[in-house]
């Protein structure tokens, strides 16, 4: 044991040396390897920023939450059968809620794309959610400032709005955006509630940081004929152990508002946000795999390299193999002394790389989301560890298996 | 006491097609503390019969115990381990690590021996007092001559205690006062009661031993024992 102690000692001071006597051509092989850790840990950490941001978006839909819609948010249905489907109308919501007794909350909500002014501010193309003073129960959402709009001016229609951060931090930069006036469209709506972060930039305009929350009365008032739009009706089961139930009667509620006989198919369909994760999943895999390939092909890259220069550092020492053999090393040795070498090689640039793509995660996470985290340390120093071991193992059972004699009398 | 037996032992190579016998029926005893020299032409057959005492290669057939055990059907790590214990190895181009200080190069067999790194630094110094290299122990092998370089191979062949030193053409690459001086210490150290085999092509290097093998075709041409021994005159221990 102890003897194999020594020899690793030994062998790390072997390659140490080896490593120092050829400084730059030690350093060019590090660079392969860096290279490609750097990109694989990055590659991960971006892989991980993705995972976590949607996860974070999606979540703030809410897992227990149900809407019913007119559309399909992922189907294999033609657009258009879905397009001739009647609309969802405040007649439906009103008689869903009256029927639905399952849900812990029922809100409709039907949306607009409208740009918001405050003094010399303005934010173009924001998403206007119209809905009731039960909508905020139907999500998780938490305040900054203020409160969601009340019953009261929910049914009286009052111009009063909510505002997601990212919104909110776009006109009031200040944090001082409780009771403004501020413009949707051309009519003015007093703020009553600004919501703290809650998700995700990549889900973009579904993202309810970058949405304004309005009565539902001041949408149908202002901007689109209540005739027009279709009304989606968010349904918050009990629990999430009570969702199937909740769906299954919300189903059979909506086929009774519509008066369906059992040969037809449903005109709505219930969305929920298991459809969501799995069609961003479905995307992301794709990513996932693309991205790691990509960056694996460079860690080969620099495998092939290491792999070039142990096989000239065998080649160049084999006198020296021949020596280490008459006075006694073994094959073993031998092996050892060349893996140890390529491995401490790659781990120097393995642990160069990792520094680097931290750095540059930070660095990226101003523009996309990255997520550092320690499980990435331990892969980049098992995959450069893994890649020393690999890219050595040929070069290093050349030395091994040369004959003493031959090696010594070689020029 | 007896330390090499060999018994008829043969090698053949196998170059392309063809057959070469390098040794064809050697057979010969060395004792304890014998100075013995092996000489011969080149494809005589003496490097052959060099490595197979050195225990580098063995024969194809035929009969060769070190130290009373079979050295013939040992395996390659065995053969690794008789080399680091019992043989210390002099070569012509010194074969010293570049990059290594005097005192690093002499205690390498120690390494492969598993001995403590502090009692490898004490013996490998002691050898190279030793070998008269007492103020060099730091200099790497490009900063030291060529007398030098060989002591320090010397003094690492001394430093495991072996039970022969095989020293091959080891004033090759010495001018012949640098050369002379080598001799010497290979003297002395004979005198210690170290055993040692000598191969040169050059007779009066030859002379220096006690005995003399002839080497010819593969086969042993005289073995005759040193009538008139030369003895050196330089002193050994002090550059």
């Amino acid at each position: 044991m102890s003897s194999i102690l020594l020899e690793l000692n030994e062998g790390l001071a072997i390659a140490w040396r080896a490593i120092r006597a050829n400084k730059i051509r030690a350093a060019l092989t590090m660079l392969g390897i860096f290279i490609g850790v750097t990109a694989v840990v990055l590659m991960s950490t971006a892989i991980k920023g993705i995972d976590n941001s949607l996860q974070n978006g999606v979540s703030a839909l809410g897992s227990d939450v149900l809407y019913v819609d007119k559309w399909a948010w992922f189907s294999n249905d033609e657009w258009w059968r879905m397009r001739n489907r009647r609309n969802i109308d405040m007649e439906d919501f009103h008689r869903f809620k009256e029927l639905a007794k399952l849900p812990s909350a029922i809100a409709p909500v039907t949306n607009s794309v409208q740009t918001i002014k405050f003094a010399d501010r303005k934010v173009e193309n924001v998403f206007l959610n119209g809905s009731n003073s039960d909508y905020v129960k139907t999500t998780n959402f938490d305040f900054a400032l203020g409160r969601f709009y009340s019953e009261v001016e929910s049914n009286g229609s009052r111009n009063v709005v909510v505002l997601g951060s990212e919104i909110s931090i776009k006109l009031f930069p200040r944090g001082d955006a409780l009771d403004k006036i501020i413009k949707i469209g051309p009519v003015n709506f007093k703020v009553v509630g600004v919501l703290t972060e809650q998700g995700s930039t990549l889900l973009g305009a579904f993202n309810p940081d970058n949405q304004v929350f309005v009565p539902i009365g001041t949408i149908f008032k202002n901007f689109t004929s209540r005739h027009f739009g279709t009304v989606t009706i968010n349904v918050r089961a009990a629990s999430p152990e009570m969702l199937e139930e909740t769906k299954a009667e919300a189903e059979g509620v909506m086929r009774k508002i519509r008066g369906l006989s059992h040969s037809e198919p449903n005109d709505f369909t219930i969305n929920q946000q298991e459809g969501l994760t799995n069609f961003l999943d479905s995307i992301t895999i794709v990513i996932k795999i693309a991205g790691l390939f990509i960056t694996s092909l460079s860690l080969f890259v620099g495998a092939i390299g290491i792999m070039n220069i142990m096989f000239v550092s065998v080649k160049e020492r084999t006198r020296e193999i021949g020596l280490r053999k008459a006075i006694g090393a073994t094959r073993r040795t031998i092996l050892t002394q060349f893996l140890l070498e390529s491995s401490v090689i790659c781990l120097i640039g393995g642990i160069i790389g990792l520094i680097a793509a931290i750095l540059l995660s930070f660095m990226l996470n101003q523009f996309f989301p990255t997520s550092v985290q320690y499980d990435v340390v331990i892969l980049a120093i098992v995959i450069s560890l893994l890649t020393g071991i690999v890219s050595g193992l040929a070069p290093a059972y050349t030395a091994a298996k040369m004959d003493p004699v031959d090696a010594l009398r070689y020029e | 006491m007896n330390i090499i037996n060999i018994e008829h032992i043969a090698k053949v190579y196998q170059v392309g097609s063809e057959e070469v016998h390098a040794l064809r029926d050697v057979t010969l005893k060395i004792n304890q503390n014998e100075y013995v020299a092996i000489m011969g032409p080149s494809g005589s057959g003496k490097s052959t019969l060099m490595n197979m005492l050195g225990c580098l290669d063995t024969p194809t057939s035929g009969i060769y115990d070190f130290k009373n055990v079979s050295v013939s059907e040992m395996t390659d790590n065995e053969l690794a381990r008789i080399r680091n214990k019992e043989i210390g190895f002099v070569f012509q181009t010194f074969n010293l690590l570049a990059r290594s200080d005097a005192v690093h190069n002499v205690e390498l067999p120690l390494i492969y021996a598993g001995v403590t790194s502090s009692e490898r630094k004490e013996r490998a110094r002691q050898a190279l007092i030793d070998v008269g290299l007492g103020d060099r122990m730091h200099h790497k092998p490009n900063e030291l001559s060529g007398g030098q370089r060989q002591r320090v191979a010397i003094a690492r062949a001394l430093v495991t205690n072996p039970a022969i030193i095989l020293a091959d053409e080891p004033t090759g690459n010495l001018d012949s006062k640098t050369g002379e001086e080598i001799m010497a210490l290979f003297h002395e150290i004979h005198e210690r009661g170290n055993t040692i085999i000598l191969v040169t092509h050059e007779e009066y290097i030859a002379e220096h031993a006690l005995r003399i093998i002839r080497l010819k075709d593969g086969l042993i041409e005289k073995d005759e024992t040193v009538e008139k021994r030369y003895i050196p005159k330089a002193k050994a221990s002090f550059v």
